[in-house]
């Protein structure tokens, strides 16, 4: 179910603002693919061009090809709904629906889609909450409202709430910028029990993140402020850290600048 | 760094006489009691100086009040916290300013309106009563409020609610402008004018006759401004990060309206309407020209001539004799407590739907 990524000289736009410029690069199902680089180099724009959420900005507009399999997805008559439907997205700061219950928070992605029995979605709430690793905690409360969990539950809470639709590919934008070194482990070790059912791509700002979840790492950098983000160059993580080929990059991974 | 935050800790205030932290304070009855204090002074002066008016003594109360905490905290407490007094003494003079006349009129309205307030007189109509004497009642004015702004509510609030959607959610480029626009004018048409609108269009031009509709239809044009702004503020409140959530989940952008931007807001959106509700149930003039009034009952919003308590209100007074301004008080006074149920239903519907933490 997991499916590949193949992206082909993508360029994405805010309004005649160009933010990122003639990217491509191919993301292999069942993988773990970080994003590193500067603030403003474009990481969380190229992210939501991914699962077609850039255009839901007011201006937003992208250029180039994103092969999902076969599929483009910004082919025509492709539909942006369906698109996020197959590839699912967990955000910066932890957004729980707040007039939601854990369970409803949950189940919304099936629920707000119309399709779901009653009998189903208890099991599908559960196995998802079990998925995040989120279940014990929260499985006596579960009426109880989304956003009375901690920081970090409630980061898993949409985790649960975003693989409940099963989706093939799962973007997370800096999932634990927002949250404390445990629910930050809390949340790495979950990456890497997902990696077996889904295609995951990670932002972050944290070298050692990327180092120890990412299969595959992108080093995105832009020229100057201002100017549109580039993918400098991707390749196994342990290379990119070791021996990266760019010195831009080992420039960047040891400190020297950004 | 150790060293230059310990020196720009050290003298915070050069005025103080040692490097202890404690500084001599007022005692916490201290703004009370001078309250009670001015207040005596300024009834005293204003009996030993033959001042004939309250407000006068008031005013010279109010004025003692400030001085004398300003003078005070000075002495013993220092300038900073001088100032800061003044500051909080002059806001509750302020505050007391404010809610005098507020208090004043709901204690007139009250005093006045229950003479003859009572069951008799929610319950019968003016019908063969005459005017010179007492009895009669508002159960034909009631009826003809309700019904009104039921029908004004019906109109408006779809209509308000919709447009707000649209210019929150969907609306980018010259329409949405446009519509803003109008929105804005539409705040502030003069009652009577929407009044005259509907009277050109619905009663001269269509020949309809007067009725609680006709009403109804200029109340909600000076509903739906109201509408449209209150709901477009409470949904421009709802974070983006939750239409996101619900996008990038795959639910279509209609359901996540729905589904997530409105239940969000409908705390927020419900008072809205409310307090729109209660801001046109006083409206007498449009009242005047379309649904004319009416001494008797008439349950039929749709034909015929009706009353309403605001019209009714005015078309007792304009009675001149004191059955009838009794009358016009305990009409006023039910007028009062409908809009204030209004708005207390509206507080416990946002508080029941707010979001919960
Ligand atoms: N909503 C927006 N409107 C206009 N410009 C934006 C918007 N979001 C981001 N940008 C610009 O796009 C560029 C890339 O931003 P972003 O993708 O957020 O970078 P990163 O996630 O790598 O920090 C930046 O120059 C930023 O200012
Ligand atoms: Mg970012």
């Amino acid at each position: 179910m997991a499916k590949r990524i193949d992206v082909s000289g993508l360029s994405a736009y805010y309004g005649s603002f160009r933010a990122i410029d003639d990217i491509s690069m191919t993301v292999e199902p069942r993988s773990v693919t970080a994003f590193i680089g500067p603030s403003g180099c474009g990481k969380s724009t190229f992210l939501r061009t991914l699962n077609r959420m850039h255009e839901v900005t007011p201006g937003g507009r992208v250029e180039g090809k994103v092969m999902l399999d076969d599929e483009d997805l910004y082919g025509t008559g492709v539909d942006p709904v369906s698109v996020r439907r197959t590839i699912g997205m967990v955000f910066q700061r932890p957004n729980p629906f707040p007039t939601m219950s854990i369970y409803d928070n949950v189940a919304a992605g099936l629920r707000l889609n119309g399709d779901h029995k009653k009998s189903e979605l208890d099991g599908i709430v559960e196995k998802s909450l079990r998925g995040a690793n989120l279940w014990n905690e929260v499985k006596d409360r579960l009426n109880r409202p989304g956003s009375g969990l901690s920081g970090g539950q409630q980061q898993r809470l949409c985790i649960a709430r975003a693989i409940a639709v099963e989706p093939q590919v799962l973007l997370m934008d800096e999932p634990c910028s927002a949250l404390d070194p445990i629910s930050t482990l809390a949340i790495e070790d979950l990456i890497g029990e997902l990696t077996s059912r889904f295609t995951i791509v990670i932002v972050t700002h944290n070298m050692q993140q990327a180092a120890r979840v990412s299969d595959r790492t992108a080093f995105f950098n832009l020229a100057e402020v201002g100017a549109p983000g580039k993918l400098v160059e991707i390749d196994d993580t342990e290379r990119i850290f070791s021996n990266p080929s760019v010195q831009a990059t080992e420039d960047y991974i040891s400190g020297r600048f950004g | 760094m150790s060293q230059t935050v310990m020196a720009d800790a050290a003298p915070v205030d050069a005025s103080a006489p040692t490097a202890s932290l404690h500084r001599p304070r007022l005692p916490r009855w201290a703004p009370l009691g001078l309250a009670a204090v001015a207040a005596a002074l300024g009834t005293g002066i204003g009996l030993v100086a033959g001042l004939d008016s309250r407000i006068q003594w008031g005013l010279i109360a109010a004025l003692l009040y400030v001085g004398l905490t300003a003078v005070l905290a000075g002495a013993v407490e220092g300038t900073r916290q001088a100032k800061d007094r003044l500051a909080t003494s002059f806001i509750w003079v302020c505050f007391l300013l404010a809610v005098l006349p507020l208090a004043s009129l709901i204690w007139e309205t009250v005093a006045r309106g229950v003479k003859v307030l009572d069951g008799y007189f929610l319950t019968h109509s003016m019908n063969g009563v005459i005017t010179m004497e007492a009895g009669g009642g508002i159960y034909h004015a009631l009826i003809g409020t309700l019904q009104q702004v039921g029908l004004a509510t019906l109109i408006a609030a779809p209509v308000g609610l919709l447009t707000a959607i649209y210019l929150v959610e969907y609306g980018t480029g010259r329409l949405a402008k446009a519509v803003t626009f109008f929105v804005d004018v539409m705040t502030g048409i003069p009652s009577i004018v929407a009044g005259l609108f509907i009277l050109s269009f619905w009663i001269i031009i269509l020949d309809f006759g007067y009725s609680g509709f006709a009403g109804a239809m200029s109340l909600a044009i000076l509903m739906m401004p109201i509408v449209v702004r209150s709901t477009e503020e409470m949904l421009k409140l709802v974070p983006n990060e939750l239409r996101e959530a619900s996008l990038a989940l795959g639910v279509p952008k209609w359901r996540t309206i729905l589904k997530v931007v409105l239940p969000t807001a409908i705390g927020g959106i419900t008072t809205g309407i409310m307090l729109a509700v209660a801001r046109i149930a006083g409206e007498s003039a449009p009242i005047l020209l379309l649904v004319f009034g009416s001494a008797s009952i008439n349950g039929n919003p749709f034909e015929g001539a009706q009353s309403s308590l605001p019209y009714y209100v005015y078309e007792q007074w304009a009675n001149g004799n004191e059955p009838s301004y009794d009358r016009a008080w305990a009409a006023a006074l039910v007028l009062i407590a409908f809009v204030m149920i209004l708005n207390l239903v509206a507080r416990g519907i946002a508080r029941w739907k707010a979001p919960k933490h």
